[in-house]
């Protein structure tokens, strides 16, 4: 790489960089305080030493591996059934005929715009009959596919030129069979695309598993945190530790694939 | 049907015939076309279903359960009782649903601006070549991965009123301890910036995507028209980035009319309704004191308040553009 040569906007931004870094910054270095240190009045701003003490209270407990089993099973179902459910109906809606198919496309689109809260009762009452309520098909169910994955994958589709399909077509290949042979190699940003933002809202979501989840052995990870909060007040290095473990997944995962991530977001706004 | 084959294959064999890529006996692509279409709605049908089924059972049918549950006493689990307008009659005249309006709106007005022209200045900042922008840039946006609950959590530590981190901190400048979230008059405004910590970043990240898409050849030919720094802002950057704008207005408001999981690790609505927003006051009217009919009530009025919005942008928009 070519250096650059020094700049006075460094003054700029280093500042306004470590600003945003700061309360992250913050959470690692507390979940490595020992409790009497987090305690004390003025609390330390910074570690004696390292304690891992937090940690080791976390996954010790019965609980919390748990939960984060949980979080990961439903993420990734979520993601799985994302990627597959919404390319085979992107594939349909961007390649085939049939009947109502524009009008059940407009149908699908308008459902992008109904808020949650008033579909949040309604779904706990679906979820109910179907006997899903407090285990975790309550909360694999409903984001098994969602119409931005489907509308996102049918964007890219009918961007794709027909002609690359052509030859598979009189060689007598099937639909199915074009879509995963050829179709679907070529996908990969609207694979990645859909892959981080359902993963993100799947991992990263409260709202629902607070209405849909009782028992305490079903709940994700954000879910108990916040229970984790109240019942373990005094030992805020364990809940910091918790959060730590919590944040890491998405964290970890942004920091490997920067690039898509942020291509993905950036172009979901940009077509949005 | 046989001629919109015809019309389309011939289409198609003209985008070959330009791409030239695949050189295919227009016979056989006929031939195809018609194999294509035999069986066709069969097999998009079972491409789509578990698609339709799923959005459309799970938006559509609880959008109209909504609607009918708003005209009904409820808790969820007892029979429910029919009240025709009682639900919305009694929403006009409930003073905490107008407080969690007010606050609702109160944190939209704040969090959308400041976090989109808060975005843009921040964006034009990261928009420069120079060493460690990769890194600025990534320390911007990662709080927006970080969930809500874990952002509550962290919060509720630092701002701890007896061992936070800011409370010692204003102690090392000389400055009083604060109540922070057991304030009422603090409460809301700090959400909003724990909010604007996180979220500013999304903005950055879609406005910076933007000035990529911004052409150069336009800024060249406005310098050579003479305008400085600021004019080439004005009257070219920044009428460019207009639809990533108006894009994350929206994204924004709906977000921030949503807002319910910071509110709920945090502040639970308080101290005394301090923070209580809509979403949180539909939650606790239909899982907390089980008034579902009434809570499905003020969602509907909440729905219908942006769909208003939504249309009355759309227009606006629609006569701008004339």
């Amino acid at each position: 790489m070519k250096r650059l040569p020094f700049s006075p906007w460094h003054f700029v931004l280093a500042p306004l960089a470590l600003l945003f870094a700061l309360p992250l910054l913050w959470l690692l270095v507390s979940s490595v305080m020992s409790n009497s240190e987090i305690n004390r009045f003025p609390p330390a701003l910074w570690p004696s030493r390292i304690d891992l003490d937090g940690y080791r209270f976390v996954l010790g407990n019965a609980l919390f591996p748990r939960w984060f089993l949980n979080s990961l099973l439903v993420s990734t179902v979520a993601v799985t059934a994302n990627l597959v459910l919404g390319s085979l109906g992107g594939y349909a809606f961007a390649r085939m005929r049939f009947a109502g198919s524009k009008p059940l496309l407009g149908l699908m689109l308008a459902t992008m715009v109904i808020p949650f809260q008033l579909t949040m009762i309604p779904t706990f009452l679906v979820m109910k009959h179907l006997g899903l309520i407090d285990t975790l098909g309550a909360l694999i169910v409903p984001s098994l596919v969602t119409p931005f994955s489907v509308f996102l994958f049918r964007q890219f589709f009918v961007s794709l030129p027909r002609e690359l399909e052509e030859a598979a077509w009189i060689d007598g290949c099937g639909r199915l069979r074009i879509l995963v042979s050829i179709v679907l190699p070529l996908a990969r940003p609207a694979l990645s695309t859909v892959a981080v933002l359902t993963f993100l809202s799947t991992w990263n979501d409260l709202t629902w598993p607070l209405i849909a989840i009782n028992h305490d052995t079903n709940y994700t990870l954000q879910l108990g945190l916040t229970t984790f909060q109240g019942q373990h007040h005094t030992q805020w290095a364990a809940v910091m530790a918790g959060n730590v473990i919590t944040v890491l997944p998405v964290l970890l995962g942004f920091l490997l694939a920067q690039k898509a991530f942020i291509r993905s977001l950036a172009s979901s706004g940009l077509k949005g | 049907m046989r001629r919109a084959v015809e019309r389309r294959t011939g289409g198609t064999e003209l985008m070959a015939s330009v791409v030239g890529t695949f050189t295919v006996d227009p016979r056989a692509r006929a031939a195809a076309a018609k194999r294509r279409n035999r069986g066709e709605g069969r097999t998009a049908w079972a491409f789509v279903s578990p698609s339709v089924v799923i959005i459309l059972g799970l938006s559509v049918v609880p959008v109209l359960w909504s609607l009918l549950l708003s005209f009904q006493a409820s808790d969820l689990v007892s029979p429910s009782r029919w009240v025709g307008f009682a639900n919305y009659r009694t929403l006009a005249a409930d003073p905490l649903f107008r407080e969690a309006v007010g606050q609702t709106v109160v944190y939209t007005a704040l969090y959308v601006p400041l976090s989109v022209v808060g975005g843009l200045a921040i964006a034009l900042l990261l928009d420069r070549k120079i060493r460690l922008i990769g890194l600025y840039r990534t320390l911007v946006f990662v709080p927006f991965v970080v969930s809500a609950a874990a952002q509550g959590v962290l919060f509720s530590f630092v701002l701890d009123p007896e061992f936070g981190a800011a409370n010692s901190l204003l102690h090392q400048f000389g400055l009083p301890a604060q109540g922070f979230f057991s304030d009422p008059s603090q409460a809301l405004y700090l959400l909003v910036a724990i909010s604007l910590w996180s979220g500013t970043g999304f903005c950055v990240i879609v406005y910076l995507a933007g000035l990529q898409s911004v052409e150069p050849e336009l800024v060249e030919a406005a310098r050579i028209d003479g305008a400085g720094r600021t004019g080439v802002l004005r009257h070219v950057v920044l009428p460019s980035l207009t639809p990533v704008t108006i894009f994350l207005v929206l994204f924004q408001a709906i977000n921030a009319l949503q807002v319910f999981d910071l509110v709920f690790v945090t502040t639970k609505g308080g101290p005394l309704g301090s923070t209580t927003v809509i979403v949180y006051f539909i939650w606790e009217k239909a899982f907390k004191s089980f008034t579902a009919g009434y809570s499905a009530a003020a969602a509907y009025a909440l729905a219908v308040a942006l769909l208003v919005i939504g249309v009355m942008l759309q227009v606006y928009q629609r006569r701008v553009k004339r």
